[in-house]
């Protein structure tokens, strides 16, 4: 996650930034593809400038990043190869496990 | 039915599902052989798919669309690359568009399920094998867009790393 190893500080920051649900919630929609700071208010019932503030307390917590794009900023992750793997893995993962559920449902039927 | 293993192997790209059915083999099989069952697992309930397309046979493309809540329709493929009824199964499976013409900008996933009878039980292995990080990304990326929330075990994925 990150290059060098993390002061106390960091780690009280990181574990701050995460204890809310909402700024949850954009580190794993930004963890796939970077997104709009508008894009990412549309998903919450909260102004433009509280979305933004959610995101200076994950760019602090070193989370992600933001980067300039036309009048845009993208909110990128800054989660490393191996953790996106990871994460994207245990998407796949959750698919296959909703899909398991539901063969079983049908199997259920059979008398 | 009991989720027996999932193993992600970060480095090959590769997902492996383990579980375990109380029903025998045949039965396992007849959910990926009949369309008709096929259909009512294959997407999420709220992206239910339809199979126009559907033949377990070695260079056999099944074709089906994914239909979202406002009528959005989602197309894919599948191309059967081999076959051993009915306990193992190969195939492609790919994205379409609109009009079942395959989106090459998406490399297919190659998928190999294989069916065991074990103590009276199937026990079945779904392999899902991804080309690279940038295809992994697109797909969970359309899958978020097809009602496939992400799960929260993801931010587990993240702080243990």
């Amino acid at each position: 996650m990150v290059v060098h190893e993390l002061t106390e500080s960091e780690i009280d920051r990181i574990f701050q930034a995460l204890a809310d649900a909402t700024r949850r919630d954009i580190v794993s929609r930004v963890l796939v593809v970077g997104q709009s700071v508008t894009a990412l208010s549309e998903h919450y019932d909260m102004s433009f400038a509280a979305v933004q503030k959610h995101v200076t307390v994950l760019e602090r917590a070193l989370l992600v990043t933001k980067e300039r794009r036309g009048r845009e900023q993208l909110v990128h992750s800054r989660i490393d190869t191996i953790s996106r793997a990871q994460a994207l893995l245990t998407a796949f993962e959750q698919i296959w496990a909703q899909r398991a559920r539901r063969i079983d449902d049908i199997l259920a039927e059979d008398p | 039915m009991t989720i027996l293993s999932v193993d992600k192997d970060t480095e090959a790209l590769t997902l492996t599902f383990v579980a375990e059915y109380a029903a025998d083999v045949d039965r396992v099989w007849q959910v990926w052989e009949d369309p008709r069952q096929l259909e009512r697992w294959w997407g999420p309930p709220t992206w239910p798919a339809t199979f126009t397309t559907h033949e377990l046979s070695v260079g056999s493309r099944s074709s089906y669309y994914m239909t979202g809540p406002d009528g959005t329709k989602a197309g894919g493929w599948w191309l059967i690359t081999a076959v051993d009824a009915p306990t193992r199964l190969e195939f492609d499976d790919g994205f379409a568009d609109d009009d079942g013409t395959p989106d090459d900008s998406i490399e297919p996933v190659h998928a190999i399920v294989s069916l065991e009878s074990v103590d009276g039980k199937t026990r079945m292995t779904t392999l899902s094998q991804f080309v690279s990080l940038e295809q992994l990304e697109k797909l969970v990326e359309m899958g978020m867009q097809e009602g496939m929330t992400l799960a929260m075990g993801q931010i587990d994925a993240i702080l243990a790393a």
